[in-house]
Order: structure tokens, then sequence, then C-alpha cells
């Protein structure tokens, strides 16, 4: 039978293996614990045999030592009134005589063995341990695959991918998952477009086992989801649109170097984990438990490569800029995913300009042309500086806020260049502009970052959607451990 | 056999399938809703409907969504299931 909670009563509980040398070397102690101490129990993990004259229980299931937490053999627990009270693990002589009471225990041996690997910890079982004794938290569906099938395939045929193989979410890998956060499993954390449905922890961990990430990559894969099911953000908008956008993340903070994302050479590639999986766990998710499928509500004439994942850390240790999440009130210590509604994007080439005036030039012609050069005010970008061209605006102490107003003052658009008609172009605003002065960006419509190779005079421009209440705004959120 | 279970990743919800209401014998004193969901030039589609429908002896109401990127608003959607016997939705793109 398979015990479902501590088994451990009052008295000294002792876990040992056979297979541990220190444990070994204690058996002559054991023995007289075993003696002395009639509230003692000594559970043997890997052969009930072990140690020889002793009646040990059986914990080949661990379960005893699964539930009392044991991550190292022998460990010696001191339980009173149904509470720990003390525990030493590996042969720590003075502490053993102190839990013990026994002045003189093991006078023989040496002060100080450390012990082994408990079985219950060894990353060959341990995921098989937490379903079984904690898999009762998880409430989703379980769907078996016929031996007959390829588990693969399997995921394809019930229309679960996003085109690209996935990991196969086992109640195994989903309980790793959940490892990555305290919060629980059945925990609302947002109403999930388009469908409306509630979206749990544990929902979000069986699409993020199957995008591949690692369980610290987890809280930036719920955060990023809290951002982006935001009446603010309007995820069903950005699925419902024709327009070929989806959500751009933009990670901020210490935890973007500790979980190795990737700021640097190749930014927007391919090539790292972390980017890659956590965009791709948001996909999944929408597309999922949200019911936001290409060709359903998600209208997109296009689309773009970045709907299957579009995610990155700012390179801010580099930065003469101050970050994209301080510039929106937060904190340079605290973690935080932006979400942003974005097209592919653009590569700006400027390898001459070494006066901040000449780049600046340089992107607001580039920008001017976000969606159609002759459209104004409906559409946010996103301007990735690479480190290169980051470098002309140092060198001359321009910060963000004088970059931003220098590119905007040359984006002030003039209504005969931009009238219906204009250029030969019937795109464009009605005649009733012709003579104003139209920006092309609304205020705070053009976002920075910065991010990207060392090498490369090069930025990149990301188009971005209907902005503001008429479509999307840019949300922040804290990244929750 | 150890992994041939995995989790459901969908909402494991069951969709309500509706019957579609018999198709009205005539047009004749109906009240049809025209709903604009507010993007250019809908409302040029629209006016041609309406007097189409005028003419044909409907009864028809203007609605009009906040924006066309969202759903139409709760309280928009009960107005026209309690004023109106048919509704048309002025899609674009």
């Amino acid at each position: 039978m398979t015990a479902l909670q501590n088994p451990l009563r009052d008295g000294w509980s002792l876990i040992v293996k056979r297979e541990c040398a220190t444990c070994a070397m204690i058996v002559p102690v054991i023995a007289r614990l075993a003696r002395e101490l009639s509230a003692l129990t000594v559970y043997t993990q890997d052969d009930p045999s072990f140690p020889e004259g002793v009646d040990s229980v059986d914990d080949s299931d661990l379960a005893a030592s699964w539930h009392a937490d044991i991550d190292t053999v022998p460990t010696l627990i001191l339980r009173r009134d149904g509470a720990e009270v003390s525990r030493t693990a590996g042969w720590v002589r003075q502490e053993w005589r102190e839990l013990t009471g026994i002045a003189d225990l093991g006078a023989d041996l040496p002060e100080f063995r450390p012990g082994c690997g408990s079985m219950s910890v060894d990353p060959d079982i341990v995921d098989k341990l937490r379903v079984r004794f904690g898999g009762e938290i998880l409430h989703a569906r379980k769907i078996e695959i016929a031996d007959a099938e390829d588990e693969f395939e399997a995921m394809f045929a019930r229309g679960y991918t996003d085109g690209l193989p996935v990991v196969p979410p086992t109640p195994e890998r989903v309980m790793r998952m959940l490892a990555g956060t305290t919060r629980d499993p059945q925990e609302v954390v947002a109403i999930a477009p388009p469908d409306l449905v509630e979206l749990t922890i544990e929902k979000i961990a069986i699409n993020a086992v199957m995008a591949g990430c690692l369980p610290e990559y987890f809280p930036w894969v719920v955060a990023a989801l809290e951002a982006i099911c935001t009446d603010g953000f309007n995820m069903h908008g950005v699925l419902a649109t024709t327009m070929p956008v989806g959500p751009v993340l933009v990670c901020n903070g210490p935890g973007t170097r500790k979980i190795n994302m990737n700021s640097g050479v190749n930014a927007l590639g391919q090539g790292n984990r972390a980017n890659l999986t956590i965009g791709r766990a948001v996909q999944l998710t929408i597309r999922n438990v949200g019911g936001g499928r290409p060709g359903e509500v998600d209208r997109a004439a296009h689309g773009n490569p970045g709907k299957l994942s579009f995610c990155f850390a700012e390179d801010e240790l580099g930065s003469p800029f101050t970050s994209l999440s301080v510039a929106r009130g937060f904190d340079p210590s605290q973690n935080t995913v932006t979400a942003f509604t974005g097209e592919g994007p653009r590569c700006v080439v400027d390898q001459l300009a070494r006066q901040p005036d000449q780049l600046a030039q340089t992107f607001a012609a580039c920008l001017r042309t976000v969606h159609h050069p002759k459209l104004p005010f409906a559409f946010d970008a996103m301007l990735v500086i690479g480190p290169e061209h980051a470098r002309v605006f140092a060198e001359a102490k321009w910060g963000r806020e004088r970059l931003l107003t220098e590119i905007n003052d040359r984006l002030q658009l003039p209504g005969s260049e931009i009238v219906r008609g204009a250029g030969g172009m019937a795109e464009g605003v009605q005649e009733a502009f012709k003579d104003a002065v139209l920006p092309k960006f609304r205020p705070g419509g053009l976002l920075l970052v910065h991010a990207g190779g060392s090498a490369g005079l090069f930025s990149a421009i990301i188009g971005g959607w209907a902005s503001g209440s008429l479509g999307s705004d840019p949300v922040t959120k804290l990244v929750a451990e | 056999m150890t992994n041939r279970v995995v989790l459901d990743p969908t909402s494991e919800r069951q969709l309500a399938t509706r019957e579609l209401l018999a198709r009205p014998k005539s047009i004749v004193d109906q009240t049809v809703g025209l709903l604009d969901i507010s993007k250019a030039r809908g409302d040029v589609f629209l006016n041609q409907l309406e007097s189409r429908l005028v003419a044909a002896g409907a009864k028809v109401l203007r609605f009009r969504k906040p924006t066309f990127t969202k759903p139409a608003p709760v309280d928009l959607r009960h107005e026209i299931s309690t004023k109106c016997t048919l509704v048309i939705e002025a899609l674009a793109d």
C-alpha cells in the first residue's frame, strides 16, 4: 500500500540504505540505539534486511523518505507531539549524541562522515515519487496514449501543437514543472481569450511542458499570460485581427540572467531555450486553453514566424539607457515581462552615422514606414537598439528620453505628404487633415529596448498594432516566484 | 507503461451546440438590429442594408461596438437580444 501521509511517528526515526558507506559504518551505533531507545524506528530504502540484527521498516516505496523530506542518508529525526523537533544528516557524532541523549555514542567512530544521497531525491525516480505522493493535486483529464500510437504523433493528431512537435505532458513532467512555482495548481491566474476560460496554474504548466520549458522558466510564462490576458493588452483582438501580430515578450530584471536568457547575439532569433520556450508556452496556452487557433478566431492574413514564440531579454548591463521596465515604473531589481503586440522584426542599417542626430534621423526615416509611411498615430512600434548603435548615443550622452524625443520630433508628418492620394498612393489620412501635422506615434507609442550582439551597426524595428483603447496597450507584469 | 498517459492541455470544455432558429417566413414587422463593429466604412454598408430592410417592411435598430478589436460588451449584447428579433453584424476586411 502506498502511504500518502507522513508515516513518521513520535520518537526517533532513522533513514538508511545499505549502499551507503556511512550507513554501513554506523551499524554498531544503530544496533545500540535499537537496544537502548524503545521509540526508535529504522527505515531502510534499498534492503529491508539492513541493518542486520535490527528490525527495520521496508521503505523501498520511499514513502517515509519522501514525506520526511530526506535528501541524505543516514538521517536521524526526533519527533515529539506529532512534530519534528530536530534532525541530523550524515554522521556528526556530537549531533547524534545530543539528539539521542547518549553521551558516549559512537566513541570508536570518527567525529564526522558525510552521508550519501537519499534514493528519494535520485533524479531518475524523483518525478515518479512526486506524482505518486503529490499527484492528487493534478485535476486535468488524463489521456491514454494507445500502445501502438507514437506519443509525439498523438499530440499532433489531437490538435495540441503549434505545428512543431511538443513534449508529451506526462503527469511526471507536469509535476516537475509545478516545482517551478509556489502557487496552487488550481489557482486561476487569468481568463484566457478567446473562449474566456479560467486559466489555472496547472493548465499553464501542462502547456509549458509541451513547449519545452524548464521549471525555472515557469514563473515567466505565468507573468506573460497575466500580461496578455488583460483588457488593456486585448489578446482576443490580437488573435482576431487580420494583421500579422502576436505577443512580443520583453523580459527584464536579474532573473533573466539567472535563467540564462539571451539578450545578446541573435537575441531575437533561435538557439536559446529560455527565450524560445517561454514565448512558445504562452502561445500554446492561448491555443489549447483559450481556444485561439489559426483559421478559427485567429484570422491573420499572413501571420508571422514570431507567433510561434517571440520572447527575449533586454541587455541591461551593457545599456546606456534606462531599461524598458524601469521606464515603465519598475525597479531594476524586479523581474518583469512586458507584452507588446508586434509583427516580425526588420533591420535598420546605418553603418556610417557617428553623430546621434544622424542616427536619430535614420531611425525616424525607418520608423515612419511602420505599416505604411502615410499612416500616422494608429500603430505603436518597438525599437530594439543594438549595442553598436547604442554606443553612438552613449558617447553623446543621450539617454532614453532624449532619444525618444529626438525621434518623435522627426516624425511629425505634414498632412500634405500623408493625405490620401499624395505620392501617388491612395492610402493615407482624410482630406480634412491635409493642412495638419500629425505624429507618427501617439505619446508613449514608441518603445525602446537595448538588445543584440556586440558587432553590427544595426537595430531592429518591431511594428505594432492598433494602439491604445482601440486595440492594444503594452502591459508589464511582475514575475512572481 | 509509464509515459503513456498525458494530461489534457485544453480547457476540457464541451461547447454547447445551438440550433439555428427557424428562418422567419417574412421580414415584414421584424425588428432587425444592425451592429456596426466600428470599422471604417462599415456604416456605408449598413446604411445600404437599412434602406433595403426598411423598404421591405422591417423595423431597423442601429447598434455600435466601441471598437472592432474587442467582443461586444455584455450590456450591448443583452440590449440587442431584448430589442431585436433578428441581427446583422457588419464585419470588415
